[in-house]
């Protein structure tokens, strides 16, 4: 399947935010592989080459390695994993209050809301 | 070196009315590129230009350094926009013809892809749908290594499914050293699959070209949308 993509922000940076999210969550564990750029190509019908610079990327923030032809790898640095996943955390909840916000909704309301939310 | 150049290119097909207009391009290897425009601006002009059926009144055209000519159709595998095939052959005797003709055709790929989109090959060929000829064509086309690929309009014929399946047969073709050039309307469709794009408009030159992520950091948003913003048509009540 196909992936799809929103207008606003460049491919690559969302194919990065997506492999960096399966690395959050354990589907690529620490210093397990991570598919090829030919294979990410082809199962989200992406072009390569923003692939590749999905995984530079990646590589540059540390939390993935290239070790050659080998392929790449997810750092074990967990510390590092730790870090992306309160990044992306607040990021979330920044998104999440600032839409909340709009509706003028308060913040009392809103932690009432969350608290009677099934998690 | 560039797999394909374009130098000052003109094209009339009556006298005083130029679909081209002095085109340059120049295209690396290893890129797919969108050629883009309104309807009418001379896209399928361009690629016949190149795929060396038509002659252009002025300019020249090398693909891979030469000029074009019989040497250069060795190494362009070009879609045309419609069918040509007897309507009387099986797909798989297409198929061996198609080997016969062309020295980069890969037998094997072709009944692969025939295989995954369900198309029997001893199918005749007017028994098939407009849909299913149209991907029979690709397949052939894409079936063969060549240099440049020229694709005009690949996926307007098929369904949704379809397409999905074609775009990742073109991703999954690539190599660095080759090139693919796609004309198409379904813009929104394609556009992860490019690398650049060209805006081709009125007139018969290039109005835009860029990377497509540059368009997406640049004005935040796709390459639809900034086709739609560049080429609007303005409405008079």
């Amino acid at each position: 399947m196909a992936w799809s993509f929103s207008g606003h922000t460049p491919v690559y940076l969302q194919i990065a935010q997506r492999i960096r999210a399966e690395i959050i969550r354990g589907t690529y564990p620490p210093k397990s592989q991570i598919p090829s750029v030919r294979q990410l190509a082809l199962t989200a019908a992406v072009n390569p080459n923003t692939v590749q610079h999905a995984l530079t990327a990646l590589e540059t923030e540390g939390i993935i390695y290239s070790e050659g032809t080998a392929g790449r790898f997810v750092t074990d640095n967990t510390e590092l994993i730790d870090a992306a996943r309160q990044e992306a955390a607040h990021q979330l909840v920044g998104e999440f209050v600032s839409r909340a916000a709009q509706l003028s909704i308060s913040k009392d309301e809103l932690i009432e809301m969350i608290k009677e939310e099934d998690i | 070196m560039s797999v394909l150049e374009c130098r000052n290119l003109t094209k009339a097909y009556k006298k005083g009315y130029n679909v081209l207009n002095g085109l340059n391009i120049q295209v690396p290897g290893g890129r797919i590129v969108g050629l883009l425009g309104p309807n009418g601006c001379g896209k399928s002009t361009l690629i016949k230009i190149i795929a060396g059926i038509l002659q252009p009144n002025e300019g020249e055209v090398f693909v891979d350094g030469k000029p074009v000519g019989e040497q250069t159709k060795a190494l362009v595998s070009y879609l045309p926009e419609r069918t040509y095939f007897n309507a009387w052959m099986r797909v798989e005797e297409l198929v061996s013809y198609f080997a016969e003709f062309y020295q980069d055709f890969d037998k094997d790929k072709a009944y692969r892809l025939l295989k995954d989109l369900n198309i029997d090959p001893k199918a005749k060929l007017k028994t098939l749908s407009k849909g299913t000829k149209e991907k029979v064509q690709l397949i052939l086309v894409m079936s063969r290594n060549a240099k440049l690929y020229l694709l005009d309009e690949p996926i307007a014929g098929v369904d949704p499914a379809a397409r999905e399946y074609i775009l990742s047969t073109i991703v999954g073709n690539y190599n660095p050293d080759s090139t693919i050039i796609i004309t198409t309307h379904l813009i929104s469709d394609v556009e992860q699959v490019l690398d650049d794009f060209m805006f081709i408009s009125y007139g018969g030159y290039v109005m835009k070209q860029g990377s497509v992520e540059q368009v997406r950091m640049e004005n935040s948003c796709s390459l639809d949308e900034y086709f739609r913003e560049v080429f609007r048509c303005s409405q008079n009540f």
